[in-house]
């Protein structure tokens, strides 16, 4: 079988931190942290407070009020990103072929707003009040169903659900798609919309979520540090356009990165802990490294999963240890774009991966913000504070999900051959 | 408000159509753009406007803003 490289044309982003990659990117190197005190439901009676909301999202100036009425918020959040991304690749006027585009979209709670909302009226007003829509609203692959009928993608469409992992493994498994020739783009990435009464409560009840630093929202989420308390739940959409690479170079397409590899695991161990020492997610990166042919030495940056919660960012920097070695681990910079958007749940691998292609192209790593005291264990080089200019090659993205799901993307800089 | 103007309401706010494409003879399908799943929500709202109860036989014959109109008045609903 010959073998089909895959690129990435295009970007979609809906975050906390901007409703544009340029936005996006931006305040991530900037270190401007999209977290505020949630304001989509009242918070006062939860332990965590705070969270990365999706600024001035009006559904109905998208898609008018009947038809925004129709889709949940985690949907609503892929389409748009998904169409933005479609725009930004350049399919706008001259789109593929529909039988060679697919979409493939993760989301770990799809329409949980949905269905609370409904379960309220069905509880005081009976089952027969219960919309014809809360079904096709609720199910977590509508998000890409409904991606394909706004752009007309008929190839391979379906949803992956790992929790945090979600969009990791939406974009591995695009990765091997067009590898395997089953399409030529797909859209890849993930969307949530997590800011809801149950979600939130049942984060709470985990002990997974910040709760010490309610009222300073912008320093709650601090990956690698010794105060850190929890992660911080996010929202939003972020969409990759991964297309064949001499498909895009045929069409004259800008090519923001190469993704090269992916390795997947399961850590086989606890429903929501990491393994011992991460090393579930070691093997994932071995894994992706070995896919992409990369000698751990040629490993620039890793965009950490890094979710400010004590038992996480401690084993992967096992992890990244064991899996580079104890020099190249020392040698590369680590961050954790979380401590400026948040956890994006589903939508974090992607928006990673985003923002791991645009470190490649433009040679800024982003910074792991409020991280002053590194925490026990905690021994590499977070890039704290502020972005840095470096030359970088290669790149790894990992993205953890409970269940004991980990994914590893790899990403090379693209330089035109 | 005249039952027809309620009913306009509730089509317009639903469907999103503008209240002129709302005459008796638009078919909720063909001219106004409404789905299966539209119509059944539909039927809910004018449940809840006009506190009746519509079967699945009777929401199965009210294919058109007058149909339903005519429905209502059989019931004994002027507004």
């Amino acid at each position: 079988m010959s073998h089909r490289r895959v690129v990435v044309t295009g970007l979609g982003v809906l975050s906390p931190i901007g409703v544009t990659p340029t936005e996006a990117w931006n305040n991530a190197i900037a270190g401007n942290s999209g977290i505020d005190r949630i304001t989509l439901l009242d918070p006062t009676d939860f332990t965590s407070q705070v969270a990365g909301q999706v600024k001035g999202f009006d559904p109905v100036a998208h898609f008018g009020a009947a038809d925004a009425r129709k889709s949940d918020r985690f949907t609503q959040f892929a389409r748009v990103a998904s169409l933005n991304a479609w725009n930004a690749a350049g399919f706008a006027d001259t789109p593929p072929d529909p039988e060679r585009v697919g979409v493939i979209l993760g989301s770990g709670v799809g329409g949980i707003g949905t269905f609370e909302e409904q379960m309220r009226i069905a509880m005081e007003r009976g089952p027969r009040r219960i919309s014809p829509f809360f079904v096709p609203m609720m199910i977590s692959n509508m998000a890409c169903g409904q991606v394909a009928i706004d752009l007309n993608a008929k190839a391979l469409n379906y949803c992956t659900v790992t929790a945090c992992a979600s969009s990791g493994h939406a974009m591995a498994v695009a990765l091997d798609s067009i590898r395997l020739g089953r399409a030529d783009v797909i859209l890849a990435g993930g969307s949530e919309a997590p800011i809801t009464f149950m979600a939130l409560g049942g984060f709470c009840a985990l002990k997974a979520l910040s709760t010490g630093w309610n009222d300073r929202p912008t320093q709650a989420c601090k990956p690698f540090d010794r105060d850190r308390d929890g992660f911080v739940m996010s929202e939003g959409g972020a969409i990759l356009i991964l297309e064949e690479l001499s498909h895009a170079k045929a069409r004259g397409a800008e090519i923001v990165a190469e993704i090269v590899g992916a390795g997947m695991t399961c850590d086989a161990f606890h429903i929501t802990a990491p393994a011992e020492g991460g090393e579930g997610s070691r093997r994932a990166m071995i894994n992706a490294m070995h896919d992409g042919c990369i000698d751990p030495g040629s490993v620039d940056y890793i965009n950490a999963h890094g979710t400010s919660t004590q038992l996480n960012d401690v084993n992967e920097t096992m992890a990244i240890i064991s899996a580079l070695g104890q020099e190249n681990a020392h040698r590369i910079m680590v961050s954790s774009t979380k401590s400026v958007h948040g956890h994006m749940l589903g939508a974090a691998g992607s928006m990673e991966a985003a923002l791991t292609c645009l470190a490649l192209k433009h040679g800024v790593v982003p910074p792991t913000i409020n991280l002053e005291n590194p925490g026990e264990g905690c021994v590499l080089d977070y890039v704290p504070g502020s972005a840095r200019e470096a030359d970088i090659h290669v790149a790894l993205s990992n993205s953890l999900g409970f269940g004991g799901h980990n994914v590893t993307l790899a990403f090379r800089k693209y330089t035109g051959n | 408000m005249s039952l027809e103007n309620r009913v306009t309401e509730i089509i317009v706010n639903k469907l999103g159509v503008k209240a002129e494409e709302v005459t008796p003879e638009a078919h909720f399908v063909t001219d106004l753009g409404a789905d299966s799943l539209d119509q059944v929500e539909l039927m809910m709202d004018f449940e809840d406007a006009f506190d009746l109860k519509i079967s699945d036989e009777e929401a199965g014959k009210l294919q058109t803003v007058g149909a339903v109109i005519d429905f209502l008045k059989a019931k004994g609903i002027s507004v």
